[in-house]
């Protein structure tokens, strides 16, 4: 007899899951005027991606994706670090982390 | 059924880093948040991307964020505000682009019939992940060491106390 | 080395010696400038000489390919025949002597460095000319001349006495010049269009193979190539550039306005002969318009009293004789003339440039006078290129004129008739002008009298050098009465590997008529000469002033009106037709429609810049509407039109 592993869920389930965290980043990252929360909701972002592509990985059973899951987070890691020391110094100079204050750049 | 509860669990975990208001419930409701995507992940048969999940987001990348935080010793002051406008604004966007997704993966829904049954394989293992890693995608899996070693000279040179002026 | 490598070093020489001055001249002395200058020409010219009698047959040398079409290549060839290697000698050897000579007159000069940069530039260029082996690189070269002639002309831009007479009359020649090239340009096409190749032996081959089929275009390309030649070579209707020339410094004058460029509208015919063989009709109106140049020219000379104008005018008459040596076929002839002509006209144009030095820049012949005594050598050298132009016997340009002459006479009496009305008003003006400038007694007052000098050794050297030239120069092609074996030499030797002129049978008269003819040519020069003598020196005339003129000489004084007439015909409807429209359509289409046009863009640049708030919460709203809007019409696509 084969073996079966239940995965807990249906397939739909997931993606339901998967995109709604990333619509709920999208909107955090519309809404909040806080730096740190808006580099917070692009993670929740991307692990709403990550969560999506291990879905897939296990449904066909290809263990590929999850290499590309573990490259987006490394690359996520060095994105934050840029993100919050570029942060920091922005900072430093406006006493601010208030997205709407660094609109130096307008037409 | 222990899935769907994870599953909405994480949800609302989700929408709580967004709707909290102090930056540091934010933080710990998106370690939280991270932790059930692992469990989900474990369900997956995904043990070792569980793991690194736990480890660099939950343990490495957030704490940073936490560091941060403690570091730039925000006030109430500080945090802010949101207009009701911009809400209202984000709120039909972000729902908008729900819906087109969902809409738009909707061919997938097919395969999802009830519960889905795969056959046990251990794709999501270290062993099998290790041998693809330092086999196929050993070339970028080193590039990967000088991404890391640029974003951290990048880092250093950027948050070095030095008077820098943008404006 | 192998003659490849001697040719690309000759060529390339000059280039050289035009870069280190270009770049470097400035801050080098000038008697460093001037050396290395002269230097570098004269190697060319000992290497033309090594190559020249290491002669034997024709050789192409492939230097690199410029641009590979579909049915034609254009490449950068060099070839070595008789022909390309005499207008060699002619171009360095008198190029080195002049490039002596400006080292002492344009000693007292600012741009020194700049003017030899330009001389070894034309003379580089020039030898392109020659050397090509194809009339792409002779294009090449023909441009460059000309942009070489452009500069030197204009030379003191920003004279302080003349204004900016030399920039026009620089520009006058960049123009007439212009319209030239047109014809060169079309005559290029039409034989890439029909030969697909520009290489001349290639296309001598063709013709030679059948030549019928090619007697339509060849009358077209023939005409354009005359249209070149007769802006690069003075000829009527392009002439009046040539005297206006006469603006640049007179070792300009002597190298490029008199031996060297001009000429190059007779050494394209030459070249091209097999293809002028095939058109007869060009070859006629060639004849008709050497005649008409030749008169024209030396009428207008006969009363000018600028010593540069008259010896410009005189230029003009005797490249006008070589074309009637090409109308007539004789082409070895012309190139003969050439190279006499060469010989003497740069004789004369550095004796005035050393009489004008003597002088303190004043070069109105009627101010001259009895400068035998003041100047010895100078006198000396001028009186004999006078009398080699004249066509006093034995001398070089005795010999030329008299094959132009001798195959007049075989063509047509009527040709010959007209030829020594020429001849005979070019010794009028040539003993008027030596008679005033040397003899008599000096009308430019004391003070500039007290001035005068001999020139320099670098510039007396040349002089003697191009004197005894002028007067041996005629052994080069003796007549063949006396001497058979040495006669006709350089004919022979240009027919020996020039493609085409060793397939022309070239006629030679008689003795009888020949000694005849050469007796009344002699005539002639004595009897201007004891004319002339008797006028200038006996009676003492002076040039008459304006207002004492008979309508002959007004004429002639004020060079036929020529000039008035192109200014009449093209130069006021061009210049009211700009200023019409500058002050008509660009009022009126210009401001009230494109100044509109910019407005409006403008506005709408001023409106959509605001889009860009630099908020960064609108730019992530636009971005999260373009991807619904993207998945939308994908959505919309794969589910309606699947």
């Amino acid at each position: 007899m084969e073996q079966l592993n239940n995965i807990g869920a249906s397939l739909d389930f997931y993606i339901f899951v998967s995109i709604a965290l990333f619509s709920i980043g999208a909107i955090g990252v519309l809404t909040r005027k806080n730096m740190i929360v808006l580099l917070m909701c692009i993670e929740l972002m991307l692990n709403a991606v990550n969560l999506l592509l291990v879905t897939f990985s296990t449904f066909f059973g290809n263990g590929e994706a999850q290499i590309f899951v573990f490259f987006i987070i490394v690359v996520a890691a060095a994105e934050a670090t840029i993100g919050l020391s570029i942060l920091i110094m922005a900072y430093r100079n406006s006493k601010s982390i208030d997205i709407e204050m660094f609109n130096k750049l307008n037409g | 059924m222990i899935s769907v509860i994870l599953g909405s669990l994480t949800i609302a975990s989700g929408l709580m880093v967004v709707l909290s208001k102090h930056p540091i419930r934010s933080v710990i409701y998106l370690v939280i948040t991270f932790f059930f995507i692992s469990a989900m992940y474990i369900l997956m048969n995904a043990q070792f991307l569980a793991i690194v999940n736990m480890i660099v987001y939950a343990g490495a990348i957030m704490v940073l964020f936490l560091f941060v935080l403690m570091l730039l010793n925000l006030n109430k002051e500080m945090e802010p505000e949101t207009t009701r406008m911009s809400l209202f604004t984000a709120v039909i966007a972000g729902g908008t682009l729900f819906l087109v997704m969902i809409t738009a993966l909707r061919d997938t829904f097919q395969y999802g019939k009830g519960y889905v049954q795969v056959p046990v394989q251990d794709a999501g293992l270290v062993e099998q992940l290790g041998k693809l890693l330092f086999s196929k995608y050993l070339v970028p899996f080193e590039i990967s060491s000088i991404l890391f070693i640029a974003a951290m000279v990048g880092a250093v040179l950027l948050a070095k106390r030095e008077k820098q002026i943008i404006d | 080395m192998g003659k490849d490598l001697l040719l690309l070093t000759l060529i390339s020489l000059p280039l050289i010696g035009a870069a280190i001055n270009g770049v470097f001249g400035k801050r080098m002395p000038k008697f460093f400038v001037g050396t290395l200058a002269t230097l570098m020409v004269f190697t060319s010219f000992l290497l033309g000489l090594t190559l020249f009698r290491g002669l034997d047959k024709t050789t192409i040398v492939h230097l690199f390919q410029v641009a590979k079409f579909d049915d034609f290549t254009l490449d950068a060839n060099f070839q070595l025949d008789s022909l390309s290697i005499w207008m060699t000698l002619i171009i360095t050897g008198i190029g080195s002597l002049i490039h002596l000579f400006s080292m002492g007159y344009m000693s007292h000069d600012e741009g020194y460095h700049k003017f030899f940069t330009y001389l070894n530039l034309f003379i580089f260029s020039m030898l392109l000319l020659v050397l090509g082996s194809n009339y792409f690189v002779l294009f090449f070269g023909w441009e460059g001349v000309g942009i070489c002639s452009y500069l030197l002309i204009g030379f003191h831009y920003n004279d302080a006495e003349k204004g900016i007479a030399n920039s026009l009359a620089a520009r006058k020649a960049f123009i007439m010049n212009r319209i030239g090239d047109v014809g060169l340009l079309f005559a290029l096409f039409m034989m890439l269009n029909k030969f697909h190749t520009l290489e001349f032996v290639e296309i001598g081959k063709m013709i030679t193979a059948s030549p019928e089929l090619y007697t339509g275009i060849a009358c077209a390309i023939t005409l354009c190539l005359f249209l070149a030649a007769t802006g690069k070579s003075a000829q009527i209707p392009l002439f009046t550039w040539l005297p206006d020339a006469m603006a640049g410094p007179t070792p300009v004058s002597a190298l490029i306005h008199a031996a060297t460029m001009v000429t190059a509208g007779i050494y394209l015919i030459v070249r091209s002969n097999f293809l002028f063989e095939l058109a007869p009709t060009t070859k006629d109106i060639i004849l008709v318009i050497g005649i008409a140049t030749t008169v024209v020219a030396a009428f207008i000379a006969m009363r000018q009293n600028d010593i540069k104008k008259v010896l410009a005018y005189s230029t003009v008459s005797q490249l006008g004789l070589m074309f009637v040596a090409l109308g007539m076929g004789a082409y070895t002839v012309a190139l003969f003339h050439v190279t006499t002509h060469a010989f003497f006209k740069a004789l004369l144009f550095l004796g005035s440039g050393s009489v004008i030095h003597a002088m303190s820049d004043e070069q109105d012949i009627r101010k001259m006078g009895g400068l035998s005594k003041l100047t010895p050598i100078t006198h000396i050298t001028f009186l004999i290129g006078t009398l080699a132009i004249a066509g006093f016997p034995f001398l070089s340009g005795f010999f030329s004129k008299d094959e132009i002459l001798a195959h007049a006479w075989m063509s047509s009496p009527v040709i010959y008739g007209f030829l020594m009305i020429a001849v005979t008003m070019t010794a009028i003006y040539m003993f008027r002008l030596y008679f005033l400038v040397f003899h008599g007694s000096f009308r430019g007052g004391e003070k500039l009298k007290s001035h005068v000098h001999e020139s320099g050794l670098s510039m007396t050297i040349p002089l003697m050098v191009l004197a005894v030239l002028s007067v041996f120069g005629g052994i080069l092609n003796l007549p063949g009465i006396v001497f058979h074996n040495a006669g006709h030499w350089m004919s022979h030797f240009l027919e020996s590997t020039t493609y085409g002129l060793n397939q022309i049978e070239t006629e030679h008269m008689d003795g009888n008529q020949s000694i005849i003819l050469m007796c009344i040519a002699s005539v002639v020069a004595l009897s201007v000469m004891t004319w002339a003598y008797i006028t200038y020196v006996k009676k003492q005339a002076v040039a008459k002033e304006d207002a004492d003129m008979n309508a002959w000489e007004k004429l002639s004084s004020n060079k036929l009106y020529i000039d008035e007439l192109y200014q009449t015909i093209f130069v006021q409807p061009i210049l009211w037709l700009s200023t019409t429209l500058a002050s008509q359509f660009e009022q009126r289409v210009l401001n009230n429609g494109i100044f509109r046009l910019t407005s409006a863009i403008e506005a709408s640049g001023n409106y959509t810049r605001k889009w860009q708030s630099g908020f960064l919460s609108s730019y992530l709203f636009w971005m999260v509407m373009g991807i619904i809007g993207f998945i939308s019409y994908y959505i919309i696509k794969s589910t309606f039109w699947n």
